[in-house]
């Protein structure tokens, strides 16, 4: 496999998972963030939760922004109780694209408002399946035009809501 | 979202550590949550230095320098954040090419003609006549195939929609002739106020998009001006703008004695300024029910709509359709 392929921004991964109209207008340099005061409020809780934590948001190849590096682990903070499909797959991505790198890591993450942690571990089925991804993510980023609006339950919190759903009658 | 602040007196600017200062001529300090800045108008005569200049790109704070009688004479723009270059280059292929071009150009012009029409509409004592003479021509659009005749029509309609200003204004205010350089009445200094203004919210609107303030379809692209500013606020001077002038003077809350006169240049004062930005101000997040988004869209947010319809009209995602008011 291409392996300059398979790099791609922990962030895309997500946005796949999530919608893939999504990843396209964002991989466009189409962002939202400044508008969108769900991401500011990530933004601070990232910011006040472990002050003590030295290795704060390393900076990997320009890819991968790893919240916390921590002796074996690697750890994602989430605000959100339920881990999302997507939020797992970033991680998963993390611990894979580290692999090929030859640097073996688990990941943790914390749950903020639950303050609960859970351990998650790379198997060769999830690394067949991030490959599956990171070749589609190139499709998709690769596309002319993006992928038609599709209504699915997360669009009413989504930050390009008002761009996608705008039109004139 | 975050507010527009406006600055009447002379005085400074400054940063002190992490905070704005303004500091007028009788030495009054007050501090400016600059976090809550979306824009800062400066009306008055301000000193300010680098430091602060170098400080408010970061919370993406706009200033906007007006003259000495209140018209719009630049913008302190922050450092570009929205970029995208791929945005960029599909907007420039639709200037590029004269279809495109026009077609773009001439929905601006046909939504501002719908905006102009619904303002008449609004009063009997608009005549007949000149509802349709202004339709009568707005038939003329669609054929069009240059964009110096689309200007022509749109000159054309624009003479029917002032003449009728008469019809509609109360109080002793009187238009001889829409004059902007520079205006010598108050109806005239009133509009051209207000369209400086309206100038600076599209640019704020625009600038947090990836749209490209300086690559317009109407107006010819220009390097004195943000171009693109002044096609979409054609849509929005007459839905905005004008309906604010009209309540402004029916309403009797403008008067005579809120106008100064200079050398043939009419112009607000700070009184009468004041109450024209209280007013705009208010329009602007006045707020509707939007029908295909259901949630409450405020009119400065319709702007921000604008350029996303823009948006997807350049990604070739979906054809653009200008805003037709229809509340
Ligand atoms: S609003 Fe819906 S369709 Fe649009 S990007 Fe967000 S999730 Fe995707």
């Amino acid at each position: 496999m291409n392996s300059k392929l398979l790099k791609v921004q922990g962030i895309k991964v997500n946005y796949y998972c999530v919608c893939k109209r999504k990843l396209w207008l964002f991989s466009k340099g189409i962002t939202m963030e400044q508008n969108s005061n769900r991401v500011l409020s990530g933004k601070v809780i990232h910011e006040s939760s472990y002050p003590r934590m030295k290795k704060k948001e390393v900076l990997v190849d320009d890819l991968l922004k790893l919240d916390i590096v921590d002796g074996e682990y690697i750890r994602e903070v989430k605000m959100s109780s339920k881990m999302s499909k997507a939020d797992r797959m970033q991680l998963l991505y993390y611990l894979y694209y580290l692999k090929q790198k030859g640097i073996e890591k688990k990941g943790l993450v914390n749950y903020v408002k639950e303050k609960k942690i859970e351990e998650i571990e790379l198997t060769a089925k999830d690394e067949k399946e991030i490959e599956k991804v990171l070749k589609e993510i190139n499709k998709v980023v690769t596309a002319k035009t993006a992928p038609k609006v599709k209504k699915l339950f997360y669009c009413k919190k989504c930050a390009y809501y008002e761009l996608c759903y705008i039109e004139e009658e | 979202m975050n507010k527009d602040y406006y600055i009447f007196s002379h005085g400074r600017l400054k940063r002190k550590d992490n905070t704005v200062y303004f500091i007028d001529g009788g030495d009054n300090k007050r501090s400016l949550p600059i976090e809550q800045v979306d824009k800062l108008h400066l009306f008055g005569e301000i000193d300010l230095n680098s430091k602060l200049l170098n400080f408010l790109p970061r919370f993406g704070v706009m200033l906007n320098f007006y003259n000495y009688y209140g018209y719009y004479s630049g913008t302190y723009y922050p450092r570009e954040k929205n970029v995208s270059g791929f945005m960029k280059v599909k907007q420039a292929e639709y200037y590029n090419n004269h279809e495109s071009r026009l077609f773009l150009a001439k929905t601006f012009v046909d939504s501002a003609t719908h905006h102009i029409l619904r303002n008449l509409r609004r009063y009997e004592e608009v005549s007949k006549e000149v509802i349709e003479g202004i339709e009568k021509e707005r038939n003329n659009i669609e054929t069009t195939d240059e964009i110096s005749k689309l200007m022509g029509v749109e000159g054309r309609i624009r003479k029917w929609y002032y003449k009728s200003f008469n019809e509609i204004l109360k109080n002793g205010f009187k238009m001889n002739k829409r004059e902007k350089r520079p205006p010598n009445d108050p109806v005239n200094s009133l509009i051209s106020f207000g369209n400086s203004l309206m100038y600076t919210t599209v640019l704020g609107e625009i600038y947090k998009t990836q749209v490209d303030p300086t690559i317009s379809f109407l107006h010819e692209p220009s390097t004195k001006r943000f171009s693109l500013s002044l096609d979409l606020a054609e849509i929005f001077k007459p839905l905005i703008i004008d309906s604010v002038v009209f309540k402004l003077i029916n309403n009797r809350m403008i008067k005579k004695d809120h106008f100064d006169n200079e050398e043939g240049i009419c112009f607000l004062n700070e009184k009468g300024k004041k109450k024209f930005i209280s007013e705009y101000d208010k329009k602007l997040k006045t707020t509707i029910k939007h029908r295909k988004l259901k949630r409450k869209v405020s009119y400065q947010m319709f702007i921000r709509l604008e350029c996303y319809k823009l948006i997807k009209h350049f990604i070739e995602d979906q054809t653009y359709k200008s805003l037709k008011a229809w509340w």
